[in-house]
């Protein structure tokens, strides 16, 4: 069926694609001159936080740091933005550009996901899981650029972990407050506490799992450069001039370490968070009871 | 004398932080049990690779998480502590 495909000729789109990929690239441009222009360079093995560019003085709410991971984390939405628009622009009901087809494959792929995670009721969740995944892999991918990935930040991932734990609780209590407390006292009353723990434990160690996941691979890449520059340094110290400072072992070697923890770790915990989310959320709704309450009131009304 | 109690504070951080990570064996043993049975899950039936390997992945995050809290807190002991310490012993010694 290739005769059908065919490429729009349109000089305004082609204009569009283009402005499109800038305002892709443009962010992460950005997120470089920023780190290139304000972070002081680190110098061996140094494993600092987020650098914060500027602190806002607020009249209520005291000082605000405006942090390098406040600003990535923008980057990112942004880049996701167009990315988004650059993939669904010009669509078309039949035949359609390659990008069409990717963006098509997404969403199959996220539908098709959500829907045998959580059943046929929360099909309505694919747009949400499909940002949390978008944005979860970006912001770990950005480290590829040398950037700092807002995920390795704790705060951005318990900010994640607590809306999930919101949305856990808002369908728990779907069957009314007094459904959710009884849940607690499942299978034995006085397992109460336990249950609330747990309950707690849920956004607490989704946070630190993404969070440590991503962290711990910045820290040892940081140890890994640092390793091999005192290598180089023992080895070839002994070359005159440039050459003998020239950090040689760490050309290359580094970027296989990179393949693991940036990019497999990254999407992987993005896909894990993503479906832990899903679990969580699904398993949290007391599907029959909640079935069973809007059969009674169809009963009752009518 | 000062020294010597800021050195058992950076030393004991550092013990501390290493210790933490024997942690670390718990999440090995069982991720690797479970990469183990998902490989002969995948041997035995050949056609469920995909499911079997979403699953095992999901499992050993979760069985992950208990080492990733004994790095976070190897990492604060590390990084975070010393310098909480230090600050404590110089406020009691009102210096």
């Amino acid at each position: 069926m290739t005769h059908n495909i065919k490429q729009p000729t349109d000089p305004r789109f082609a204009l569009k694609d283009r402005l499109l990929l800038v305002g892709m690239a443009l962010p992460l441009v950005t997120g470089m001159v920023l780190k290139a222009l304000f972070v002081p360079p680190a110098n061996g093995i140094e494993i600092s936080g987020a650098h914060i560019f500027l602190t806002v003085k607020l009249p209520v709410l005291g000082d605000w740091p405006i942090t390098e991971t406040q600003v990535n984390s923008w980057l990112v939405m942004v880049t996701i933005f167009f990315f988004c628009r650059w993939l669904t622009h010009g669509l078309q009901p039949e035949g359609g550009t390659r990008r069409q087809h990717v963006a098509e494959w997404i969403v199959e792929q996220t539908d098709g996901l959500v829907q045998s995670n959580m059943g046929d009721y929360f099909k309505d969740f694919s747009p949400f899981i499909g940002a949390v995944l978008a944005l979860s892999a970006f912001s770990s991918l950005i480290s590829l650029l040398g950037l700092f990935p807002p995920t390795s930040d704790i705060n951005v991932t318990a900010g994640w972990a607590l809306l999930v734990f919101f949305l856990i609780t808002y369908y728990k209590m779907k069957c009314g407050p007094l459904h959710y407390l009884k849940s607690f006292g499942e299978p034995v009353a006085f397992l109460a506490p336990l249950n609330v723990i747990s309950e707690f434990a849920t956004p607490v160690s989704m946070a630190f799992r993404h969070y440590g996941n991503i962290l711990s691979g910045t820290v040892i890449s940081v140890l890994m450069a640092a390793a091999l520059q005192g290598l180089t340094q023992l080895l070839l110290g002994w070359l005159p001039g440039f050459l003998g400072e020239f950090p040689f072992f760490r050309i290359g070697l580094p970027a296989v370490l990179s393949v693991y923890f940036d990019l497999f770790s990254g999407c992987l915990q993005a896909f894990i968070f993503a479906m832990l989310t899903m679990l969580y959320v699904a398993g949290g709704f007391p599907e029959d009871d909640y079935k069973k309450k809007q059969a009674k009131k169809k009963i009752r009304n009518a | 004398m000062l020294e010597l109690a800021i050195g058992i504070i950076l030393g004991c951080c550092a013990l501390g932080a290493g210790t933490a990570m024997i942690a670390g064996i718990g999440p090995g043993i069982g991720e690797g049990n479970a990469v183990a049975k998902a490989c002969e899950a995948i041997g035995r039936q050949p056609e469920s690779r995909s499911a079997v390997t979403t699953t095992m992945l999901m499992g050993c995050a979760v069985a992950e998480t208990t080492g990733l809290y004994a790095l976070v807190i190897a990492i604060l002991l590390i990084f975070v502590a010393p310098g909480y310490l230090v600050n404590i012993l110089m406020n009691t010694l009102g210096r």
